[in-house]
């Protein structure tokens, strides 16, 4: 435990080209990137998906499909297929971005057309009712309802790229995972546990931001207190109608 | 191919290894996740500390908690020990907020009648309100199992010999074949898994197959 401790407050790790500074920019930028273009690809599918219903079986298979497949497997085997094609730095940076790419895919877009999905019918037939086209049932009903389970889908692919971000680091990308893959290597337990406990602080803090996102852009007439009062009552309700009965 | 073929008896060894990493702290999971379940819905201010604090422990990457294990447990790294306490830990955060869901599920009148009827509390929780939840419990046991199978292959990174080591292997000796083998196994064993898991919960919920409400 000191070892660690020591570890993590020597200064000379903090510096350089190697330092943890630097090591957790790759690990944001890697992240990051993938994350993005997930999203880019994702949300909007997503949300096609639920609005109109094309593609739901689909959607569905591939994206629990996916989930069972182990991502050190996968990253392994994209590095030696796509590698070789690819020189230098890019033959195990392009293949490792495209996996975190496809391990981010699967809860993005089931968060968002689940999202969609579960939207209250009876909302979606009075927007109708009121004259709204279907983009505008769309984006002015279906998206902010959809928001909280848009949100944990990126927040689940968020923690998935930055957990397979670390994995990359066998493959001699950089990244905090380097501290945990370097210290296995020459047998250095500080090296590697201060790693893994740099990687869960900065997994901790995805989370949280996830957490601070799904706050803001959530609208207060889908988490509120209307929301809850109505369940309440809906509760209230039925305990009434158990008791009369 | 051929590699597949020759090496049966080392893939066979690996699946059998991977099965009891997964599945041990499935059981041991769902144990402990129960009790804290039930806690969390019984008590009303105890639901948001203990969903969000089991919850928290799945954000964890797996590689660092694995890591992190011999710290906690004084193991040595090489110990399996660390592998089947990480994946409970696992388990333990994605099933606890389903038990307490599924509980929360249960119909008010139906709690009314059973204590209607003169059930304790005790015998309440495991003849009525235990197996109605069958069905959300076993779709959070679903999604920790799947989740578990695919996991327990970085294990291979701490030298925890199972699935994940045909990855490694692969990847040191620039072989493409073991990898293959090794992705197919940990597919089929997490569709076995679930197959178990679904046919279980069918035969714990008669009542849902008559076409009777529950």
């Amino acid at each position: 435990m000191n070892d660690v401790l020591k570890w993590l407050t020597d200064g000379a790790h903090w510096r350089g080209g190697e330092g943890i500074p630097l090591r957790l920019g790759e690990h944001l930028l890697y992240s990051g990137l993938a994350l993005l273009v997930a999203a880019v690809l994702a949300v909007p599918l997503g949300l096609w998906v639920g609005h109109t219903g094309r593609g739901r079986y689909l959607a569905v298979n591939v994206s629990g499909g996916l989930r069972a497949v182990p991502s050190l497997g996968l990253l392994f085997a994209a590095i030696m297929l796509l590698g070789p094609r690819l020189s230098g730095e890019a033959g195990v940076f392009i293949p490792s971005e495209l996996v975190l790419v496809v391990l981010a895919v699967p809860p993005i877009l089931a968060g968002a057309y689940a999202g969609v999905e579960q939207v209250d019918a009876a909302a979606r037939d009075a927007a109708r009712g009121m004259g709204m086209r279907g983009w505008q049932v769309l984006w002015q009903v279906e998206v902010p309802n959809a928001m909280p389970l848009v949100i944990s889908g990126l927040r689940s692919a968020a923690l998935q790229v930055v957990a397979t971000a670390t994995l990359a680091a066998t493959v001699g990308l950089g990244g905090l995972g380097r501290f945990l893959i370097d210290g296995l290597s020459v047998r250095d337990y500080a090296q590697m546990a201060g790693g893994a406990v740099l990687v869960a602080a900065l997994a901790l803090l995805v989370d949280l931001l996830g957490a601070t996102l799904q706050r803001l852009v959530v609208s207060p007439g889908v988490t509120g207190q209307t929301g809850r009062s109505t369940a309440r009552t809906r509760r209230g309700g039925r305990l009434r109608l158990a008791l009369r009965s | 191919m051929t590699w597949i073929l020759d090496h049966l008896d080392d893939i066979g060894y690996y699946t059998l290894q991977h099965a009891w990493l997964a599945a041990l702290p499935l059981l041991l999971g769902l144990l402990l996740a129960t009790p804290l379940g039930w806690a969390a819905r019984r008590y009303r201010g105890l639901y948001t500390p203990v969903v969000a604090g089991t919850g928290l422990l799945y954000t964890i990457p797996s590689l660092a908690l694995f890591i992190l294990m011999p710290l906690i447990l004084g193991t040595q790294i090489l110990d399996p020990v660390n592998v089947v306490v990480a994946m409970t830990i696992y388990t333990v955060a994605l099933l606890t907020r389903t038990v307490a869901d599924g509980l929360g599920a249960v119909p008010d009148s139906v709690i009314a009648s059973a204590t209607a009827m003169g059930l304790g509390p005790v015998r309440r929780l495991f003849t009525v309100e235990l197996p109605l939840a069958v069905p959300v419990i076993a779709a959070g046991l679903r999604v920790a199992a799947v989740s578990n199978v695919s996991i327990v292959s970085v294990a291979a990174l701490i030298g925890v010999p199972q699935l994940g080591s045909l990855f490694t292997d692969g990847f040191y000796r620039d072989f493409l074949d073991p990898i293959v083998a090794g992705l197919v196994a940990c597919v089929v064993l997490a569709l076995l898994f679930d197959l178990v898991i679904v046919v279980l919960a069918r035969l714990l919920t008669p009542w849902l197959r008559t076409g009777g409400a529950p």
